[in-house]
């Protein structure tokens, strides 16, 4: 089998029994990416051949001589062009930061690099991670790997599209309503959005900061697991981030049966707008999970239909104050010929931003300004108190909630980019886990008609990721949905 | 129901210091005002009494130490600027405040 | 009309920490542009705050020493607004819940007590700074200071007079170098000042148009410009004007007050909770723990100097104008326990001293220890009074001790009976008119005669021994 078909843990055992080298595998990527990249359009920016080369080099010279390997070691893996990478640009999708360089890491990729992966460049993702398909990309939009003529999905569209081209062996992306579970779903591979705090921000340019977590995009549950184990983690620089400790997330995918957990349907998910042939392949997968020994429950999660105004609120309140500091000044684009600072302000967030960043500041400025804060921005904050509630509750009685990722299967390219309320609405299964900081996992469990990937999230209690682990784990075993991959035609 | 005037809609690119063309000011007043519909839906539920959520993290009272690091070199903090010179980011002349 | 000006003041009082308020980057000032900073204070994207701890606990201290009401679960929100040396495009500030609630400092004004309420004091970043060079077409930004703390405390309007308010500003100042917090530096702009000022007329309750003053970096300029703000309404009234509710800088060449910003220009700073900070809670056990750390309040240092060392008041007001010369002076006291004396000394050679050299208490050269050594000789007669305070500026340039320099000068008084008596001898013997004058019941002669005496010693003979020999001699 070629080696880029390989999952992670796949390709880490073959590294650390010697049978294959760094610079095997990153050849064998370099020419999988010349082939498909092309096509899929995934990366904004990939690290240059011979400086990949020159670490794979390092890595296999360091090797010889202390034979010591780390989980990720040599792991091709794509990030997210939203997290800052040292030295290497980092663009956001966003003209405004088209040739920013980050003086610094993010601490995701200070814990990675201590492992010494390989790095093959930064995904595509809607400029600033808001959109839910890439199109709202200044670099323009990627393609779904499974038909091109449809969204991979967004914003982490370029990690999900990547992984699922196998233009890398995993990726990082960033969730702030769904960006991480919906590409995922779109593009057939498994996404997973830790708890809130689980993962440190420090360095994941912010979109909406009482949001955004990081987290894996994989081709199974398991190296969902072995990402999640090297990003986890309380740090310092980040004031969110969790003081708590944290297993050894890989034992939680080894059980193959959900005995003991009762799994709850939120009704809420399952109403009119939901594609019939979604609904018929989710109810496919409860059975599936019943019949893992899950005690199946219905519940009731009544605020679930706020939960889109109050996040279009929140979010784009946040993300209007964290957008202001592109203004020209530090680092970023700045228009020409503006001859006083005004006016280089006006011209350089105009030119340097597209439409959606645009129509999403001015939602959010609206939202805090003087006169609408206590109708919009403090009414949405207590509607995400009691969303908050809902989850508690349920809570008490099951252990994991099951829903779709999204209403449908990946749209058609331009589809929706004329209506973005339309397109707001598809995030609605996503965003109440987001709302109130839960841990949840979107995974492959069926294809439509038309050959387009459907996904399956797991929802649980905050820091119980363990358990959405073990039963996303549980349910690929007993299913064969990670087997099917797409075909990309020359 | 839930409008914004033309005027708003300056008003708010002025605060965001964004410039918007005509059609653009047509076209993101129609789009915000359906949004903002939309968004009304807020105001049925009664949320009286219940406290508001700024962050779902657990933990207050994050602090650290004051211990000084150090932190980037003159060159690193302005090679990403636009303009710079002798050590400062420069911009243009700012006309009133 | 007779109009009352009512007045406010807000206070921004850079804390003496480390590090700034939200990163590990040093306060220190006067270094080159850009070097004092990191992707925190630069705002660079995806760069986050982390909250000084010891900020937090000068704002609890400034807080319980100004009797406030703390807030024990206080926020952090974000002030939207957009200028070059503010790096994110807000300023991460304390709106609806600030560290330190309602409280309180009392002043004194010519002699007369008075509280004036604070109404609240909160933490918040500093800005950086643009630099403008006359008739260039560009800014230049250094955000060095950029994420400085600062703590602004703001009172209700309760001053009535420029004096008041050089009052409160003065006793804050003074309060806040007492805690160690601030170096209450004006010039260098540590210690800033925005007075806003209305007035009404005389005896009426409602307050009327305010206007915001800034640009006053010195305690003069506080004065002046609120005289002028006050005397320009009030013609402004008496010509059946309006005032306008504005901001207006001071301009200290004109002396005149010119407007900034009007009303309309406000901004809508959109506050909100900043997400990245989380809510933080002043625990009982914490705020015992820095309640200890307070030193003694300026008013009530001077209440105790006037009690426990019958001290005059205006005396004791000098010792305790700063917390360095009020500890130099109790420091003198324990090793020469005549506080009078140690009064007269500090507040007159010792302040001359450190005025003239620019000095803090504190750096003195020479030590409360040395100042006690040479009250000791002067105490004891080894050396005279006359001698001391010639000596004095010396001693404080070098910090020698007293009884060193007077030894190696010859300086040394002589109050030796043996030595003084053959010098009283020679004396009287030489002037045998005037000691029968004196036993003539001209009594004054003695005066010339230990003139005579101390001639002879060269200066060096103890006047008060001499003047003991001379009329042990001369008696009957």
């Amino acid at each position: 089998m070629a080696l880029f078909k390989l999952t992670l843990q796949e390709l880490q055992d073959k590294f650390t029994s010697g049978e294959i080298t760094a610079g095997e595998i990153a050849r064998a990527y370099l020419l999988r990416i010349s082939q498909v990249e092309p096509k899929i359009k995934a990366y904004i920016s990939l690290t240059p051949r011979e400086e990949l080369l020159a670490h794979a080099q390092e890595i296999d010279d360091g090797l010889k001589a202390w034979r010591k390997t780390e989980p990720l070691m040599a792991m091709p893996l794509g990030i997210k062009d939203n997290i800052c990478t040292k030295g290497m640009r980092t663009t956001c999708g966003s003209r405004m930061l088209e040739h920013f360089v980050p003086p610094y890491d993010a601490t995701v990729m200070t814990k990675f690099n201590a492992q010494k992966p390989l790095i093959l460049g930064k995904t595509n993702l809607d400029e600033f991670a808001m959109g839910s398909s890439t199109e709202h990309s200044a670099f323009g939009p990627s393609r779904n790997p499974w038909n091109q003529q449809h969204i991979p999905g967004g914003s982490s569209g370029g990690s999900a599209a990547a992984v699922a081209a196998d233009q890398c062996v995993a990726a990082l992306g960033s969730d702030t309503g769904g960006s991480i579970r919906q590409p995922a779903a779109c593009c057939g591979v498994v996404g997973f959005k830790p708890t809130y705090g689980r993962v440190s921000r420090y360095g994941l340019v912010a979109f909406a900061s009482s949001l955004d977590q990081i987290g894996p995009i994989t081709k199974t549950v398991t190296d969902a697991a072995i990402m999640f184990n090297a990003l986890v983690g309380y740090d310092p620089l980040d004031s969110t981030s969790a003081k708590r400790d944290f297993p050894d997330y890989t034992k939680s995918a080894k059980k193959k049966d959900i005995k003991k957990l009762v799994v709850g349907v939120p009704q809420e998910y399952f109403t009119e707008g939901l594609d019939p042939e979604v609904a018929e392949k989710i109810q496919d997968a409860i059975q599936v999970l019943e019949g893992m020994g899950g005690k199946i429950q219905e519940v009731t999660l009544p605020s679930t239909e706020r939960a889109i105004a109050t996040y279009y609120l929140i979010a784009t309140a946040e993300a209007s104050s964290n957008l202001a500091r592109y203004d020209g000044v530090k680092y970023g684009f700045r228009a020409k010929e503006s001859k006083e600072l005004a006016e280089m302000y006006h011209s350089s967030r105009s030119q340097g931003f597209g439409p959606e960043v645009k129509r999403r500041i001015m939602l959010g400025t609206y939202a805090l300004s003087a006169g609408y804060y206590d109708a919009y921005y403090a009414k949405a904050q207590a509607v995400r108190t009691m969303i908050q509630r809902d989850f508690d509750a349920v809570f008490q009685e099951v252990d994991l909630l099951v829903s779709p990722v999204m209403p449908s299967p990946a749209f058609r390219l331009g589809e929706r980019l004329e209506d973005p309320l339309q397109m707001y609405l598809s995030d609605i299964y996503t965003i109440p886990a987001s709302l109130a900081g839960l841990p949840a996992i979107s995974l492959p469990c069926g294809l439509s008609a038309k050959g387009l990937p459907i996904g399956l999230q797991l929802m649980g209690r905050p820091f119980e990721e363990n358990i959405v682990l073990r039963a996303a784990y549980a349910y690929e075993q007993a299913t064969n949905w990670r087997s099917k991959r797409p075909t990309i035609r020359s | 129901m839930a409008s914004i005037s033309n005027n708003e809609v300056e008003h708010v690119a002025q605060l965001a210091r964004l410039d918007l063309t005509e059609p653009e000011k047509t076209l993101f007043g129609e789009q915000l005002n359906q949004i903002l519909t939309f968004v009304e839906q807020l105001q049925e539920v009664s949320t009286e009494g219940i406290p508001l959520t700024a962050s779902v993290a657990e933990q207050k009272s994050v602090l650290r130490e004051d211990l000084p690091h150090d932190g980037l070199s003159q060159e690193q903090a302005l090679r990403n600027a636009p303009e710079a010179n002798e050590g400062f980011f420069v911009v243009p002349k700012i006309i009133g405040k | 009309m007779t109009y009352e000006p009512v007045i406010g003041v807000e206070v921004h009082a850079q804390l003496q920490t480390q590090t700034k308020l939200f990163c590990s980057c040093p306060t220190s000032f006067g270094l080159p542009p850009n070097t004092q900073v990191c992707p925190v204070c630069l705002g660079l994207p995806g760069s986050l705050p982390v909250l000084n701890q010891r900020a937090v606990e000068m704002a609890v201290r400034t807080g319980l020493a100004l009797h406030c009401e703390l807030t024990l679960t206080n926020q952090f929100s974000r002030k939207n607004y957009f200028y070059p040396d503010l790096p994110k495009g807000y300023q991460i500030s304390q709106y609806d819940l600030p560290i330190c609630g309602p409280g309180w400092l009392e002043i004194s004004v010519n002699g007369k007590r008075k509280r004036v309420r604070i109404m609240r004091a909160h933490l918040e970043e500093d800005a950086g700074k643009n630099v403008h060079e006359e008739g260039a077409d560009d800014s230049h930004v250094d955000l060095n200071r950029a994420g400085t703390p600062l703590l602004e405390i703001v009172t209700e309007p309760d001053l009535y007079s420029s004096d008041e308010v050089d009052a409160y500003l003065k006793t804050l100042r003074d309060l806040l170098v007492y805690l160690d917090v601030c170096d209450g530096n004006m010039e260098q702009g540590s210690f800033r000042c925005e007075p806003n000022v209305s007035i009404r007329p005389k005896g009426h309750e409602a307050l009327g148009t305010k206007v915001e003053l800034k640009n006053i970096n010195s305690f003069r300029y506080a004065k002046d410009a609120l005289e002028y703000e006050i005397s320009r309404q009030t013609e402004v009234l008496d010509e059946g004007g309006v005032v306008q509710q504005e901001t207006r800088l001071w301009n200290v060449n004109k002396g005149q007050t010119a407007v900034m910003r009007s009303k309309e220009g406000a901004h809508d700073y959109r506050y909100f909770p900043d997400p990245d900070l989380l809510p933080v809670i002043l625990d009982s056990e914490l705020i015992e723990e820095l309640e200890h750390t307070i030193p003694e309040l300026p008013s009530v240092r001077l209440q105790r100097f006037m009690q426990d060392y019958r001290l005059s008041e205006y005396d004791a007001a000098i010792l305790t104008d700063s917390k360095g010369l009020a500890d130099y002076f109790e420091c003198c006291v324990k090793l020469f326990p005549h506080p009078k004396t140690v009064s007269n000394w500090v507040t007159g050679e010792l302040i001359r001293e450190l005025n003239t050299s620019d000095t803090s208490p504190a750096d003195a050269p020479m030590s409360p220890q040395r100042l006690a050594e040479l009250l000791q000789l002067v105490d004891s007669g080894t050396v005279s009074l006359k001698a001391a305070r010639e000596l004095f500026s010396e001693l404080y340039a070098t910090g020698m001790s007293a009884e060193q320099l007077v030894k190696e000068k010859g300086l040394v008084q002589v109050s030796d009976e043996g030595q003084l008596g053959v010098i009283v001898d020679e004396v009287l013997v030489a002037h045998s008119a005037q000691v029968e004058q004196y036993h003539g019941g001209k009594e004054a002669v003695l005066g010339f005669l230990v003139g005579q005496v101390m001639k002879a010693s060269k200066g060096k003979a103890n006047p008060g021994k001499v003047n003991e020999l001379l009329k042990r001699s001369l008696a009957p």
